[in-house]
C-alpha cells in the first residue's frame, strides 16, 4: 500500500493548480479515491461519522447487480443452445453468453466514462461514482442482440440528458439508466420495443416474449390459455420465476433480483416502502382488471397479479430503479404513494395500451417526474397540521 | 436615416444572436415543433413568417398614431390575419404540394407569439423603417433556429435532406442503402415532436453557451 501511496502522491504533484496536467485533476482524484480512501473532511455541517459515503453506496448497488449479470449471461447461452437443439454444459452456455454481455458492458462503460469525465473536466468537479451505477444498470435492461452503436448513443443520452444537464449526481430528476433505455425504446423501436423475442439464436429465429403473447391474442381468450399454448418456451409460473426465458439481460431471474433487493434493504440503500407499495399497487390494479375481464375482449385483463409480477421486468424496475434514493420521493408517506402509483401505472400501460408491451419503464419515469410534487405536498400538509395544532 | 448605421445593425443582429425569439425568449415554440420534420417545410415556413412579420410591423408602425390603445390587440390581429390569408392563398396558388404539407400551420402563423410580440413591443413604438428591420431580424432569428432543428431532424430522423423546389421537394442527399444494410438505423424519436424538443433544447444550450448568457432570476 505504501508503494501505491507514493506513486499517487508523486504523480499528484503533476496535476496541481498551475501544472501542465491540471486540467485532468478530476481523473487523478478519481484514481486516488478508488484505490485509497478519501482524505477530505467536511468543513461545515452536517458531520456524519459513517463510512457509508456515496462511493460505498454506489459500490453496494453494483455488488447487488453482479448475480443478475452472471445469470443473464448463462441464460443467453442456454436459450441459444436450446434454439439450436445442441447439447451444452452450464460452462459453455455461460461463456457463449459472456461473448454477448461483455461487449455491451464495455461499450456502456466507455460511453458513460467519456460523458462523465468530459463534464467533470469542464465543470472542474471531481468524477462522481454515480455513473458507475447507471452504467451497470443499462446493460441489464438491454436485449442481448442490441447494436453497440445504438447502445453507445443511448448511454450518452442517458448520462447527459438524464443527469448532467440537471447538475450531475444527486440533482437529477429522472433515473439516467431509464432515460437511456427510454431514448433507445423510442429511437430504435425495432430493436427494443419488447414485441419480438430477445434471445440470440440462428438467423430468422423469432418468437414472442411473455409480454407480447396476451397482447396479440388469436383464438385463445384468456392469458393462461395463451401461455399454455406456447411450446417454444416454458412460460409456466415456476419457470417465469427461475428465468430461463427470453428477455432483457438482467430481468429474467426473479430470485436473484429479490436477493439483490434484500441486500440493498439490509444495507439501508433502497427503500423497502417503495418496493412493497409498488407490488401492492400492481396487485390492486391487476386484481381490479381481473374482475373487469368478463366485460372486455382484452386478454391482457385476465393476467393474474402473480403473472404480472413475474412477466417482464416489473421486479427489476421496482427493486433497482424505482427505489433509487435520488429520483424517488424522500418522505415515508410519499414513498407509499410513489410506489403504489408505479405499480398501478405499470398494469395500466401493459394492459390497456397494446402499443407498449412493457410499462415499468414508462411508469417509473412518469412517477420520477411527480416525486418532488408528492414530497412538496406532504411536507406542506405536515406544516399546516402543526400550525393548526398550535393555533 | 442611414440604413446601415450601428443602431440598425443592432436591431437586425440582436434577435438573431443574443435575443433570439425562439432560443432565448422561448416564443413560437409550437410551430418550431410542428414544421421542422423536413428542411424544405422549415425554409418555406421561414419565408412566410419573415413576410408576415415585416409587413405587419411596417403597416402597424405606419398607423400607430391612429390606433386607440384600448382596441390595439383587435387591430393588430386583423392586420396579421389578413397578411396570413394572403400568404396562404399564395402558397396554394404557386406551391400547392407545400401548402398541403404545411396544412394548418400556415394559418397558425396568426397565433405565433413572435408576430404579436414584435408588433406590441416594437412596431407600435417605432418608425416604419426600424420596424421593418426589426421584423427582418426576428424573422431571420426564428428561421435560423427552425432550419437548424429541421436539418438535424430530417437527416437523422428520415435520413434525407430535402430542399423546396415547387413540387414535392428536391432530395439533395439521402443516406445510402449500403449504410442501412450495414446496420444503420434512423432515429425514429426525432420524427416525433419530443425529438424536436431535444434538438431545440440542445440548440438553446449551445447558443447560451456561445453568448455566455446565464438564466437570470
Amino acid at each position: 500500500m505504501n508503494f501505491l501511496k507514493k506513486i499517487l502522491a508523486e504523480s499528484g504533484k503533476l496535476f496541481e493548480e498551475g501544472k501542465p496536467l491540471s486540467f485532468a485533476y478530476p481523473l487523478w482524484e478519481a484514481t486516488d479515491t478508488i484505490l485509497l480512501s478519501t482524505n477530505s473532511q467536511n468543513k461545515s455541517g452536517p458531520h456524519i461519522r459513517d463510512n457509508m459515503d456515496i462511493k460505498r453506496t454506489m459500490f453496494f448497488v453494483v455488488i447487488a447487480l453482479i448475480p443478475c449479470y452472471l445469470f443473464g449471461a448463462y441464460n443467453i447461452g442456454y436459450l441459444h443452445s436450446a434454439a439450436m437443439g445442441v447439447p451444452s454444459s452450464i460452462l459453455s452456455d455461460f461463456i457463449l453468453g459472456m461473448t454477448y454481455v461483455l461487449p455491451i458492458l464495455i461499450v456502456t462503460f466507455i460511453a458513460g466514462a467519456i460523458c462523465e469525465i468530459t463534464f467533470a473536466v469542464i465543470r472542474k468537479h471531481e468524477i462522481n461514482e454515480g455513473f458507475l451505477v447507471s452504467c451497470a444498470l443499462i446493460p441489464l435492461t438491454m436485449p442481448p442482440d442490441i447494436p453497440l452503436w445504438q447502445l453507445f448513443m443511448g448511454t450518452c443520452f442517458g448520462i447527459i440528458i438524464g443527469k448532467e444537464i440537471f447538475g450531475g449526481v444527486g440533482t437529477n430528476v429522472f433515473n439516467p439508466a431509464l432515460t437511456a433505455r427510454a431514448f433507445m425504446y423510442f429511437a430504435f423501436p425495432t430493436k427494443i420495443s419488447g414485441e419480438k423475442v430477445w434471445a440470440v439464436g440462428p438467423d430468422g429465429y423469432t418468437g414472442a416474449t411473455a409480454l407480447s403473447i396476451p397482447a396479440n391474442p388469436t383464438e385463445y381468450d384468456t392469458a393462461t390459455n395463451l401461455f399454455n399454448q406456447v411450446t417454444q418456451f416454458d412460460f409456466s409460473t415456476l419457470n417465469l420465476f427461475w428465468g430461463l426465458i427470453p428477455g432483457s439481460i438482467g430481468e429474467t431471474n426473479k430470485l436473484l433480483i429479490l436477493l439483490g433487493g434484500l441486500f440493498l434493504i439490509y444495507c439501508g440503500i433502497a427503500s423497502w416502502r417503495i418496493m412493497i407499495a409498488s407490488v401492492l399497487g400492481l396487485v390492486f390494479t391487476a386484481g381490479l382488471f381481473n374482475l373487469l375481464a368478463d366485460y372486455s375482449t382484452n386478454a391482457m385483463l385476465t393476467i393474474t397479479p402473480l403473472q404480472h409480477i413475474l412477466i417482464g421486468s416489473f421486479l427489476f424496475g421496482t427493486v433497482f430503479m424505482a427505489s433509487e434514493p435520488v429520483t424517488s420521493t424522500h418522505t415515508n408517506k410519499g414513498r407509499w404513494i410513489y410506489g403504489f402509483m408505479i405499480g398501478l401505472l405499470t398494469v395500466i400501460i401493459r394492459s390497456v395500451n397494446p402499443a407498449y408491451p412493457e410499462g415499468v419503464m414508462l411508469a417509473i419515469l412518469i412517477m420520477n417526474m411527480f416525486a418532488p410534487l408528492i414530497d412538496y405536498y406532504i411536507v406542506k400538509s405536515n406544516i399546516n397540521m402543526r400550525l393548526s395544532r398550535n393555533a | 436615416m442611414e440604413l446601415f448605421n450601428s443602431e440598425s445593425k443592432k436591431i437586425i443582429n440582436d434577435p438573431i444572436n443574443v435575443n433570439n425569439p425562439i432560443s432565448l425568449q422561448v416564443l413560437g415554440i409550437c410551430s418550431a415543433l410542428a414544421v421542422t420534420i423536413r428542411l424544405d417545410q422549415a425554409i418555406i415556413m421561414t419565408l412566410a413568417v419573415i413576410f408576415v412579420l415585416c409587413s405587419s410591423n411596417v403597416i402597424l408602425s405606419l398607423i400607430r398614431d391612429y390606433i386607440p390603445s384600448r382596441v390595439r390587440i383587435v387591430i393588430m390581429l386583423s392586420v396579421i390575419a389578413s397578411l396570413v390569408s394572403v400568404v396562404d392563398e399564395l402558397l396554394q396558388a404557386y406551391l400547392y404540394d407545400m401548402s398541403k404539407q404545411l396544412s394548418v400551420f400556415v394559418g397558425l402563423i396568426i397565433t405565433n407569439c413572435i408576430i404579436m410580440g414584435r408588433a406590441e413591443a416594437f412596431a407600435l413604438k417605432n418608425g416604419p423603417s426600424k420596424a421593418f428591420l426589426d421584423g427582418l431580424g426576428n424573422g431571420l432569428g426564428y428561421g435560423m433556429i427552425i432550419i437548424i432543428v429541421s436539418f438535424f431532424r430530417e437527416l437523422f430522423g428520415a435520413g434525407t435532406i430535402t430542399l423546396p423546389d415547387g413540387g414535392a421537394g428536391y432530395v439533395l442527399f439521402s443516406i445510402p442503402e449500403a449504410w442501412y444494410a450495414a446496420g444503420y438505423e434512423n432515429i425514429g424519436l426525432l420524427v416525433l415532436s419530443p425529438g424536436a424538443f431535444f434538438i431545440l433544447g440542445l440548440v438553446i444550450w449551445t447558443q447560451r453557451e456561445i453568448f455566455g448568457i446565464e438564466e437570470g432570476e
